[in-house]
C-alpha cells in the first residue's frame, strides 16, 4: 500500500497544535512574574495607620520570615481574603504587615475594628505611591518576605485556605528554615 | 427526584449516542436513524428539567445555586441555563442533537450507506460530549446536606436579552459544522468524493455558516450594549475563537460552489470541512479549559481541560488520520484560466485561510511563547487590526470581481463596462471617505450592476441569498470602516446641570434619581441631547450595583438610528455630585449589525434553494 507523505501534513500539524494546548494546560495565563522577586523591598517610610505620627518602614521587614498584604477597605475581593488572614494570624507562623491602599482613614479604621485585625503594623498609603513601588496591579496582592527583607514570592487575587496551604505556607516554612 | 431524572436522562442519552456510533461500523439505518431520535428526546428532557430547577428556584441543585436567586427576574432565570459551563455545555449537546435529527430525518436523498455513515460520525461527537457533560460538568449535581437558601445570583454582566439570542444562535452555528464535518468523513469512508457530495454538504454549511455569522453579530451588538467602553470588538481570545471557524466557514461554503459545479478542489474542500468544525472544537476547548486569559472564559478547571484535549485528539486526531489513509483516491482535474470565476474563488479561498491562520497565530502565539519558556506577552489589537485591513481589502476587491466572471474562462469584454462603474464610483469614494470604504463600494456596485443586468428575470435564491450575504459583507465593512475613523469620544466628569459638547451634540446632565430593581439598586441621570439648540432626544444610564454579588455595572443608554448612535454611560460616583461619564458619537455604526443581519438573512436564501432538497 503506498502512502502519500503529503496527505499526513494536516495531521502532523494537528499534533504539534496539540503538544502546545497540552503544554499551555499546566501553565498559569493569569501569573505575570513580578521582577520585584529576589530583589529587596523598595524602601518605603509611610504613616502608621493607628498612629499617623509614627512611621513604618520598610527596614522593619528585616530579621524575620513576613507577609506584606496590600489590601482596601473597598476591595470586596479583601473581605474575602480576610478570615483566611486572621487564621493565618492566630496560628502563629508568620507576621503580616499590611499597606492599605487608597483608603480613608475612617473606614478602615472602623472595618478593622468590626472584623478583626491581623496585622502586625499596617501603612497608611493614602496616594498610592509606595504600591506603585512595589509594582502592584490591584488589591489584593501579598507579598512573601525573607529574613534579609528580600522579596520571595508573590500573590495576585485573594489567598483563600487552599492558596495558603499549597503555595504560601511551604514557602514560609522553607524561608523560616533558612539563616 | 427531578435532578435525579435529569442525570437517568443524560445517562440514556448518552447509551442511545454511543448506540448511534455503532452505524460507524455496521450499516443499518433503521437503528441509527432511531438512536438520533431517542438521543435528542432525552437530551432535551434533560434541559427542561435544569429549566425547571431555574423556575422552581431549587436551590439543591448546585448550579442552580450557583447561578440564580429569588430576585432574579423570570426571564433571566430562563436564559440563566446556560449563562455559566455546565449548563452551556448542556445546551451545546441539546443543539447537536437537534441538528442530529435534523440530518436524519433531511437526507431522504443520500445514499443508505452515506447517510448511516454521517449519522455514526454525528453519534460520536455526540457520545464524546455526553461523556464531558456527565463526568466533568454534571449540572445535576446536588447539595443536600445543606441547602443554601438563596442563590449566588447571575453574573451581572449576562444580564441582558442578548443572553437569550448570543449563546443559542452562535451555538447553532459551531455545533451545526459538525454536519460538513460528518459529511465528510463519511465521504472518505465510503469513497464517495464527487459533485454529488458537495450539493449534499452544501446547503448543512451554508445553515450553520448563516447561523454562525447571526451568532458573531448578536455577541458583538451585546458586548456593545453592555460593556460601556462603546466598542462592539475587542479581538479577545474568545471572540477570535468564534471568528476562525467563521473563517474558515466561508472559505468552505465557496470551495463547496467549485466543487459541486467543477468537480474540483475535492482535497481541500474535505480539509476545510474537517479544519471549520475543528476551529469550533478548538473554541470551545480555549473558552472551558481556562488556556488563556479572556473577559469570556467558564470557571477554571484543569480536569476539564485535559479531558477536552482528549476528545480534540480523537475527534480531530482521528478525522486526520482517517483523511491521510483515505485521500489519495480524490482525484480532481481542472484547466482554468487566470481571469475565471474558478481562479478568484480559489484566491477568495486562499485570502480566507491565511486570513484564519492570522487569528490562529495571534491567538496562540502568547501561549506558544510561554510554553517554550520564551516569557510573556499578550497579542492585541494592534497586530489584528494591521494584519486585517489589508486581507480585508483583498478580499473584498476578489468578492467583487468573482461574481462576474464566468466559470472556466472570462473574456475580458465582459468585465470591462462593470470594472469601469465600479472602479470609477469607488474611486470618488477613497478620496472622499477611506480606502476601505472604496473597496467596499467597489464590491457592492458590480454585484449591483450583475443584479441590473439580470432584472427582468427572478433570480433564484441561491443566486439572491448570495447577493444578500455579498452586499451584507460590503455594508458590515463600511460601518466597521467608518466607525472606526470618525467616531467621537469623551470621558468626562459631570455633575447636575454641567454640559459637554461631543461632535456636533451638547449634552446636558439634567438630573440625578435613585432607582431600585429587582436585584440592583443605582443611579439614573438624565442626559439632554441636543444639536443647535434642538433637543434630539433624552437619554437615560444607569449606574447599577448589583446586590446580591456587590458588582457595580453601567447600563448604557443609546439612541439608535441608521447613520448614527448617541451613546452615554455612567459609571459610579466620582464624588458625592459628579459622575465618570462616557459619552459617544458613533456614526454608521449601526451598519456592522445590519451587514451581519444581512449576511444571515443571504446564507439561509441559498440554503432553502430547491435543488438542495
Amino acid at each position: 500500500m503506498k502512502i502519500k507523505f503529503m496527505l499526513f501534513i494536516p495531521l502532523i500539524l494537528f499534533m504539534i497544535v496539540c503538544a502546545f494546548l497540552w503544554r499551555g494546560l499546566s501553565l498559569n495565563p493569569r501569573e505575570i512574574p513580578s521582577p520585584f522577586i529576589n530583589k529587596p523591598v523598595p524602601g518605603f517610610s509611610l504613616p502608621e495607620l493607628y498612629h499617623s505620627d509614627r512611621k513604618f518602614n520598610s527596614q522593619e521587614l528585616q530579621g524575620h520570615v513576613s507577609l506584606l498584604n496590600i489590601f482596601a477597605s473597598w476591595c470586596i475581593s479583601c473581605r474575602v481574603e480576610h478570615p483566611v488572614l486572621m487564621d493565618i494570624r492566630s496560628q502563629k507562623t508568620v507576621l503580616i504587615y499590611g499597606l492599605d491602599y487608597k483608603d480613608s482613614r475612617d473606614t478602615v479604621l472602623k472595618w478593622l475594628h468590626k472584623s478583626g485585625n491581623p496585622y502586625q503594623k499596617i501603612g497608611f498609603d493614602e496616594t498610592g505611591n509606595t504600591a506603585i513601588n512595589l509594582g502592584v496591579y490591584g488589591t489584593p496582592e501579598t507579598f512573601v518576605i525573607d529574613k534579609q527583607g528580600i522579596i520571595k514570592y508573590k500573590y495576585i487575587g485573594p489567598i483563600t485556605e487552599d492558596v495558603w496551604q499549597s503555595e504560601l505556607q511551604p514557602e514560609v516554612q522553607k524561608l523560616a528554615r533558612e539563616d | 427526584m427531578l435532578p435525579e431524572l435529569g442525570n437517568f436522562a443524560l445517562i440514556l442519552a448518552l447509551c442511545f449516542a454511543i448506540l448511534q456510533s455503532a452505524a460507524l461500523w455496521k450499516t443499518n439505518l433503521w437503528m441509527a436513524r432511531r438512536c438520533a431520535f431517542g438521543q435528542w428526546i432525552f437530551v432535551l428532557f434533560a434541559f427542561l428539567i435544569l429549566e425547571t430547577g431555574f423556575i422552581t428556584n431549587d436551590f439543591s441543585v448546585k448550579y442552580v445555586a450557583e447561578n440564580s436567586n429569588t430576585h432574579l427576574p423570570l426571564f433571566y432565570r430562563i436564559t440563566a441555563v446556560w449563562g455559566a459551563h455546565e449548563g452551556s455545555l448542556l445546551l451545546w449537546v441539546v443543539i447537536l442533537g437537534l441538528w442530529t435529527t435534523a440530518v436524519a430525518v433531511f437526507s431522504q436523498r443520500l445514499p443508505v450507506d452515506f447517510r448511516t455513515r454521517v449519522l455514526g460520525v454525528m453519534g460520536l461527537i455526540s457520545t464524546v460530549f455526553l461523556l464531558f457533560l456527565i463526568i466533568t460538568s454534571n449540572p445535576f449535581y446536588r447539595i443536600l446536606s445543606y441547602v443554601p437558601s438563596d442563590g449566588n445570583d447571575l453574573n451581572a454582566l449576562l444580564q441582558d436579552p442578548g443572553l437569550a439570542f448570543h449563546p443559542p444562535t452562535l451555538y447553532m452555528g459551531y455545533v451545526g459544522f459538525s454536519v460538513p464535518f460528518a459529511f465528510a468523513i463519511a465521504a472518505l469512508l465510503t469513497g464517495r468524493m464527487e459533485a454529488a457530495w458537495a450539493r449534499w454538504t452544501r446547503p448543512w454549511t451554508l445553515l450553520a455558516w448563516c447561523f454562525l455569522s447571526l451568532g458573531i453579530t448578536a455577541g458583538s451588538l451585546w458586548s456593545y450594549r453592555e460593556l460601556g467602553w462603546g466598542g462592539w470588538w475587542f479581538w479577545d481570545p474568545v471572540e477570535n475563537a468564534s471568528f476562525m471557524p467563521w473563517l474558515a466557514g466561508t472559505a468552505l461554503v465557496h470551495s463547496l460552489i467549485v466543487s459541486e459545479k467543477r468537480n474540483a478542489f475535492h482535497h481541500w474542500t474535505i480539509l476545510l470541512a474537517i479544519t471549520t468544525f475543528s476551529l469550533s472544537l478548538l473554541g470551545a476547548f480555549l473558552v472551558r479549559s481556562g488556556i488563556l486569559v479572556s473577559v469570556h472564559a467558564f470557571a477554571v478547571d484543569p480536569a476539564r481541560g485535559m479531558f477536552l484535549l482528549e476528545f480534540l485528539l480523537f475527534i480531530i486526531g482521528g478525522a486526520l488520520a482517517v483523511y491521510a489513509f483515505r485521500a489519495k483516491k480524490i482525484e480532481s482535474q481542472l484547466k482554468f484560466s487566470f481571469i475565471s470565476r474558478e481562479s478568484f474563488l480559489l484566491f477568495n479561498n486562499v485570502l480566507l485561510f491565511v486570513a484564519m491562520s492570522t487569528v490562529l497565530l495571534g491567538t496562540l502565539y502568547p501561549l506558544i511563547l510561554d510554553a517554550l519558556g520564551l516569557g510573556k506577552i499578550s497579542v492585541g489589537p494592534p497586530y489584528f487590526n494591521t494584519m486585517f485591513v489589508p486581507l480585508t481589502m483583498l478580499i473584498l476587491f476578489c468578492m467583487g470581481i468573482g461574481p462576474l466572471c464566468h466559470w472556466g474562462k472570462t473574456s475580458w469584454e465582459t468585465l470591462r463596462k462593470p470594472m469601469i462603474i465600479s472602479l470609477t464610483i469607488s474611486i470618488i469614494f477613497a478620496f472622499l471617505v477611506s480606502l476601505p470604504v472604496a473597496l467596499a463600494v467597489f464590491a457592492m456596485i458590480a454585484i449591483g450592476h450583475r443584479m441590473w443586468l439580470t432584472r427582468k428575470t427572478m433570480p433564484s435564491p441561491n443566486r439572491l441569498g448570495m447577493w444578500l450575504a455579498h452586499i451584507g459583507i460590503g455594508v458590515c465593512v463600511i460601518g466597521v470602516a467608518i466607525s472606526a475613523t470618525h467616531s467621537v469620544e469623551r470621558n468626562v466628569r459631570m455633575g447636575v446641570g454641567d454640559t459637554v459638547q461631543v461632535g456636533p451634540y451638547i449634552f446636558k446632565l439634567q438630573n440625578i434619581k435613585d432607582i431600585r430593581g429587582p436585584n440592583y439598586t443605582g443611579t439614573q441621570g438624565k442626559f439632554l441631547v441636543s444639536r443647535d439648540n434642538e433637543t434630539i432626544t433624552n437619554l437615560y444610564p444607569e449606574s447599577r450595583l448589583y446586590t446580591v454579588q456587590q458588582v457595580m455595572m453601567a447600563k448604557t443608554a443609546i439612541d439608535k438610528s441608521l447613520f448614527r448612535d448617541i451613546y452615554v454611560a455612567m459609571a459610579e460616583p466620582l464624588d458625592g455630585h459628579t459622575w465618570a461619564v462616557r459619552l459617544y458619537d458613533k456614526p454608521f455604526i449601526r451598519w456592522i449589525w445590519a451587514g451581519g443581519i444581512l449576511i444571515f438573512l443571504g446564507g439561509l436564501c441559498s440554503a432553502s434553494s430547491r435543488k438542495f432538497w
